[in-house]
């Protein structure tokens, strides 16, 4: 145990410079998943019945195949494929954030659907287009309710983010492995590796709570 | 046509004895899980303190670890304090585990939704403690907690391909095996998430089936999302 010790001692500064490659990637998927899943979610509740079945399937596609072979389909398969060079780094990004954006896009699907219908109406009868209404009316108030399922989605994709190590990023999983196949250490190498991934998940949901809290419209309750 | 012939002579034996690993990896984790769920889960909300605690300490790490490095624990970790695990054992104790702690959330939530009459009436009727546990209020819980359960079931199914990582040769595994010799990325790992999208599918039509059958006619079927 207390070699243990002398090894995390000696490795943390290198373990510990993984975690800015894991909340890069973590922060680059949620944005994506984001900006991807604004858009399918007001496909979905608003669009033609084509671009909801499309959405639908899309969304049924990203959330039923698991992350591992999805990395393997998108590095090794279409991409090369199509000989396209990426690094696995930008490659976890867009996969995490393709996966990520199928689950974002049904929190603001609920979130939009919580929405008393009262708000769209009178959206049109103060003579605004849907468009309008949608941008400036519902999807501020839906985004606000969808930041307690951003929350989960955080903690969920910052967890699936050490599974990137499998295509080679050397996030904090990665780096860990380095030291732990050097040192013999791997018990203790990897205990502090989950209370690494424990305590950024502690750190970000308190940071989305006082997101919620600051961004809340006030007098408004839901 | 080679193409074809070639899928279904080479690949598809091999790909179907993964799919069998897969099988063999998902069911006993998702029976140990939500045994070891529907037991922490009780424990948090019924426990003497003492076990109140422990259970809270497991959920809280076996949820905030990632899964991939709870399994490099069960597998890589643990031989060097003395404990030697098949990549098979040690697969299975890791999604048991792991996701024990997430059905452990669902059913302390739904027992925390039984309305509180329910276990003063059965007090009333001269039950132990541990007898309406058991027989009043988590057969009313378990039926609140069954959507999430079930989430967590198909997280497992998808979840399984981790098993990879530490050498236990399941769907992913083979795939990956397969696609690396034939040298066929793009067709093999397609076909192996259609496999997954068909497991994942089977899985929630499943499940949707069994909520609406267990259902209590009157008490309504509670619907998240």
């Amino acid at each position: 145990m207390l070699q243990g010790f002398i090894v995390i001692s000696e490795n943390l500064p290198y373990i510990l410079g993984g975690i800015w490659v894991t909340l890069t990637v973590v922060v680059g998927a949620l944005i994506m998943g984001l900006s991807l899943g604004l858009v399918l979610s007001v496909a979905q509740v608003y669009g033609s019945r084509v671009v909801r079945r499309t959405v639908g399937v899309y969304v049924w596609f990203f959330r039923g195949i698991p992350l591992l072979v999805l990395l393997f389909l998108f590095y090794f398969g279409i991409l090369a494929n199509l000989q396209i060079e990426l690094s696995p780094f930008i490659v976890s990004i867009i996969v995490l954030g393709l996966i990520s954006s199928a689950y974002q896009s049904q929190i603001i699907r609920g979130a939009i659907l919580s929405l008393p219908e009262g708000q769209l109406k009178a959206a049109r009868s103060i003579g605004m287009s849907d468009s309008k209404a949608i941008v400036f009316v519902i999807l501020p108030q839906a985004i606000r309710l969808s930041i307690p399922g951003w929350t989960n989605e955080y903690t969920i994709i910052l967890k699936d983010s050490a599974v990137t190590y499998a295509l080679g990023v050397t996030e904090i999983l990665a780096r860990s492995r380095h030291v732990a196949e050097r040192t013999y250490q791997h018990f203790w190498i990897y205990i502090l590796a989950g209370c690494i991934f424990l305590l950024l998940t502690y750190v970000g949901t308190k940071l989305f709570q006082i997101l919620e809290e600051k961004v809340r419209t006030p007098g408004y309750t839901q | 046509m080679d193409e074809l012939l070639f899928l279904r002579q080479e690949v598809a034996p091999e790909l179907l004895a993964g799919v069998w690993m897969s099988i063999k990896l998902i069911v006993p984790s998702a029976i140990f899980g939500f045994f070891i769920g529907i037991v922490s889960g009780v424990f948090r909300v019924y426990g003497h303190p003492v076990l109140k605690r422990l259970a809270g300490l497991y959920v809280l790490f076996f949820r905030g670890f990632p899964l991939l490095v709870q399994l490099y624990l069960w597998y890589f970790g643990l031989p060097r304090i003395g404990i030697y695990l098949s990549p098979f054992a040690a697969a299975v104790i890791g999604f048991s585990l792991c996701s024990g702690a997430y059905h452990s959330e669902y059913i302390r939530g739904a027992l925390l939704s039984v309305k509180k009459g329910q276990l003063l009436a059965a007090y009333s009727l001269g039950f132990s403690k541990i007898r309406a546990v058991f027989s009043i209020l988590l057969p009313q819980a378990m039926r609140r907690a069954l959507p999430g359960n079930g989430n967590e079931f198909i997280y497992l199914i998808k979840y399984s391909s981790l098993a990879y990582m530490v050498t236990c040769i399941e769907l992913t595994g083979k795939g990956s095996i397969l696609a690396n010799f034939y040298f066929k990325y793009l067709e093999i790992f397609a076909i192996v998430g259609a496999i997954y999208l068909v497991m994942v599918s089977i899985a929630t039509w499943g499940l949707n089936y069994l909520e609406d059958r267990i259902a209590i006619p009157g008490f309504g079927r509670p619907k998240y999302n």
